[in-house]
């Protein structure tokens, strides 16, 4: 493998860990505030980038720059975490609390299954796809290579954006230490005067706009076809799985492990492209169950 | 001279730096009636999980019936005739009272059939036998969920005594109990440990209780066996008055 | 006397009685008449039927490891193993029997979750889950990719075999293969309805409960875990197999991870207190899918999801477990009102 291919697969694996890492996130974080598994997170990916998907053609069909893509991005994540997102926590997660785990599990993924017909009536059978703000950004060359501006600046970009500003929500601001206490000890916040139920609403509205969030921005360099929220969400599970869930910065590392373990066997086994986040999560749950990051019990979040 | 059933050497146990375990040498005859009586966090718990092996030493062997057990998983030393109840009654809550002991005799045999039905793993007299002498066999198929305390404890030893066990150990058998229950609790408790000749010890915090129905008393102060012999003596003891009993 | 509202027995109670109620052996032969009558005058039938009978099994393999507390978004995996072993088998080894397929799946089947079973039972909850669903996603991929050896996302084709050595036509292979997986499944129904109450059912039982206590009394959890693991694996195994042979194809799909949340909602839509529980869970889903085609724009998953919901909240023990505390609680009140004066 010459240096040019390591490059190469090196900058794809830091891209597709960066986004990887933001839907991962999502999902880590709702379990390690509510210990839910949220089956239903890939289906805020795959929405996430459908919608995006569909704003991109608006502006396509209005003539407006693609670079307003830079703000409505954020935007079609947020709205889907709002109102997706809240509404799936008001009406059923919120609900469940505290009853049979086989039974949430199936909650979940009856929302899981809904929203996959969702996707269905809403925007077909056929693929999707969004590249204008892709090409307007154009390419870098990096020690040779052309590289999209896109995947090697503004994905991972994002990716560690968000990770600074959770790290610094969490631990600075009121809310954040907030949902800190409800991840760490649910009682003892009820006890404390935090109101429960409004961190966990935002949680998992915080939660589902990332996932949305990584949708939108995967969808400017894939095709988008039914079926990717149910692909996308065992990939995350083996991300928050590898790292631990409720890790954070574990998170992060474990989709960039995850990203270059792919993108390099991209290149030096093909055939085990498709296995290697699968191998690392069984590797890891065989051997460390609670996940590389995780330290004592205690600390979740 | 009657046999050993249970001896400890030289067992230690500290986590960091609290000793839980100080170098405990102790032995057991069959018949005995012993009674364990300690503050909070002496020990005695500690030493209990030890002997029945949920808790590894730091050094130091426990032999029961002359074999070493020391590191032995709970579920063998259980089958060789050394089993405990708990101080919260571990029960098998979706299940009724009699197929809790019914689960618990199909584990003595240590075979447990696929095919036929959980009433026909172990003999029904032996079962009825153990729910007789504990005074709960008139409701039977119930749920132990529905259980008040007191008849938990007794539900938690009945499933313990269904293993016919040589040595049975009983964490805090009247503890959750209310003041007029214990006696009388105590009173079934022996009266059947005595039926089935098994030698017991009991952790207890009431010295009436102790005074009543131990033969022997071991008092524990900070991991160690402090003093050691008949209930007459040791409640006495100046040390341990002040010290265990906090008089 | 009629209360206002239908009166139900609590869900423990259902639960224990249910085993021996009437009630569900006349259910489980009115859905085995049914399967064989009904094809009679609508000869398209008999495929549905088949798979249903086929995901009956499969979601009763899950609803023993349910029975532990415990839940595999996995198990698909095992259909799949068994489905692409018949496959194999009917290509090296071309000729054999419907029957012989049938057991060389699931004793394939049997013996993957054997070893497999032998390290992943020591895990518990969400690690089990997410350990299972893992394995899954590896077998997975690897069918998938290595197309020369598994035929890739195409699948594997499975000839069709002769049934207890009587060569059929396709019409005459599906009747047959249609009775001989219902009288599998009344066979296999009343086996897990006695292991389930069998001393090994019952200490499956009780981990849920309580596991520090069974191995305090002398059992071992690994032992009951990993022998209704093994169960659950092989009565998958069967279900895949029955699918390959009544298909004549197998593909990677079959043990994606949706399949096996697929098996896991039948198991808890039909209810877990009684065998037949998985077969009219599997119904409910086989014919609503059908149906969902023509008559709700074959919005079947947000069709069958909204129902899961709904029996989450009103139902959690299922359709045969809201049957159960409905007969009881008409039992209750005709007691009660037999003994007045």
């Amino acid at each position: 493998m010459d240096s040019q291919t390591v490059l190469l697969a090196v900058l794809d694996g830091l891209s597709y860990g960066a986004l990887l890492f933001l839907v991962a996130v999502g999902i880590t974080i709702i379990f390690g505030v509510m210990n839910i598994v949220n089956m239903a997170h890939g289906s805020m990916f795959a929405i996430g980038g459908y919608l995006a998907a569909t704003v991109g053609g608006w502006l396509l069909a209005a003539s407006l720059s693609p670079y307003w893509a830079a703000v409505l991005l954020p935007v079609v994540a947020v709205v889907v975490g709002v109102v997706l997102g809240g509404l799936l926590e008001s009406l059923l997660i919120r609900r469940i609390y505290g009853k049979d785990p086989v039974l949430q599990l199936l909650v979940t993924f009856a929302a899981f299954m809904i929203f996959e017909d969702l996707q269905r009536l809403v925007w077909g059978g056929q693929p999707y796809s969004s590249s204008e703000l892709v090409s307007a950004l154009g390419v870098i060359d990096v020690l040779g290579i052309s590289y999209t501006t896109y995947q090697l600046l503004v994905v991972p970009g994002t990716a560690l954006l968000v990770f600074f500003a959770l790290r610094l929500a969490l631990r600075r601001t009121l809310v954040g230490k907030q949902v800190m206490a409800v991840a760490h000890h649910r009682e003892v916040s009820t006890t404390l005067g935090i109101n429960v139920r409004r961190v966990c609403l935002f949680t998992f509205m915080a939660g589902s706009a990332l996932g949305a969030l990584g949708g939108a921005m995967s969808v400017q360099t894939t095709s988008w076809v039914l079926g990717i929220g149910a692909e996308m969400i065992v990939l995350s599970f083996a991300v928050a799985a590898t790292a631990g869930l409720g890790q954070i910065e574990g998170a992060l590392v474990a989709a960039v492990l995850i990203g270059l373990a792919r993108s390099f066997s991209v290149y030096l086994l093909p055939e085990l492209e498709v296995l290697m986040p699968y191998i690392i999560m069984t590797l890891v749950l065989l051997f460390r169950p609670q996940g590389l990051f995780s330290v004592a019990q205690a600390r979740r979040v | 001279m009657t046999a050993t059933l249970l001896s400890t050497r030289d067992l230690n146990l500290a986590f960091g730096a609290v000793v839980v375990a100080d170098h405990i040498d102790f032995e057991l005859g069959e018949g005995e009636r012993l009674a364990v009586i300690g503050q909070n966090g002496a020990g005695k718990t500690t030493f209990i999980n030890i002997c029945t092996g949920l808790v590894r030493p730091d050094s130091g062997e426990v032999r029961f019936l002359g074999k070493p057990v020391t590191n032995l998983p709970p579920r063998v030393i259980a089958r060789q005739g050394m089993v405990r109840s708990f101080q919260l009654p571990q029960l098998f809550l979706e299940h009724s009272l009699r197929d809790c002991v019914r689960i618990a005799a199909a584990g003595r045999s240590g075979r447990l059939g696929l095919w036929r039905p959980l009433g026909e793993a172990a003999p029904a007299r032996t079962i009825e036998h153990v729910l007789e002498l504990v005074g709960l066999r008139e409701r039977g198929d119930e749920p132990c969920e529905s259980l008040p305390e007191g008849q938990r404890k007794l539900l938690d030893i009945a499933m313990a005594m269904v293993l016919e066990p040589r040595l049975l150990i009983l964490d805090e058998p009247t503890s959750g109990v209310s003041t007029e229950e214990k006696h009388a609790l105590m009173q079934t408790i022996m009266a059947a440990l005595d039926e089935q000749r098994i030698t017991t010890i009991f952790v207890e915090h009431d010295v009436d209780i102790v005074t009543r129905y131990a033969t022997r008393v071991a008092a524990w102060i900070s991991g160690r066996i402090a003093a050691d012999g008949p209930p007459a003596q040791v409640l006495n003891d100046p040390e341990i008055r002040t010290s265990v009993l906090g008089e | 006397m009629r209360s206002a509202s239908m009166q139900t027995a609590s869900p423990l109670d259902a639960s224990k009685k249910a085993p021996r109620l009437p009630l569900f052996l006349a259910i489980s032969g009115a859905l085995a008449l049914l399967a064989v009558l009904l094809p009679q005058a609508l000869p398209w039938i008999k495929t549905p039927f088949i798979f249903s009978t086929a995901f009956g099994i499969a979601a009763l393999g899950v609803a023993i490891l349910v029975r532990a507390g415990q839940v595999s978004f996995g198990h698909a995996m095992y259909m799949c193993l068994a489905g692409y072993f018949v496959a194999y088998l009917s290509r090296w080894a071309g000729g054999l029997d419907a029957i012989l397929l049938l057991l060389g799946g699931t004793g394939f089947a049997a013996l993957c979750g054997l070893v497999i079973g032998s390290f992943v039972v020591r895990y518990r909850t969400i690690f089990f889950g997410m350990l299972n669903l893992a394995l899954s996603m590896v077998l997975f991929a690897v069918l998938g990719k290595f197309y020369h050896y598994t035929g890739g996302t195409d699948g594997m084709r499975v000839n069709r075999a002769a049934i207890f050595g009587v060569r059929l036509d396709r019409d005459g292979f599906e009747s047959a293969l249609l009775y001989l997986s219902v009288a599998l499944a009344m066979l296999i129904g009343y086996a897990v309805h006695r292991y389930f109450r069998s001393a090994a059912g019952e200490a499956l039982a009780a981990m849920k409960t309580n596991e520090t206590r069974l191995e305090y009394v002398g059992i071992s959890t690994y032992r009951v875990f990993l022998t209704g693991y093994v169960l659950s694996a092989a009565l998958c195994g069967l279900a895949g197999a029955i699918f390959a042979i009544s298909q004549g194809l197998v593909t990677p799909e079959m043990g994606y991870w949706v399949r096996s949340g697929e098996i896991v909602f039948i198991s808890i839509l039909g209810g877990v207190i009684h065998p037949v529980g998985a077969f009219i869970g599997s119904l409910i889903f086989e014919f609503v899918k059908l149906y969902a085609a023509a008559y709700l724009t074959g919005a079947w998953q947000m069709t069958l999801g909204t129902v899961l919901l709904v029996m989450v909240f009103f139902a959690p023990d299922g359709v045969a477990g809201l049957l159960a505390r409905r007969i009881l609680a008409q039992e209750g009140q005709e007691r009660k009102a037999g003994g007045r004066p």
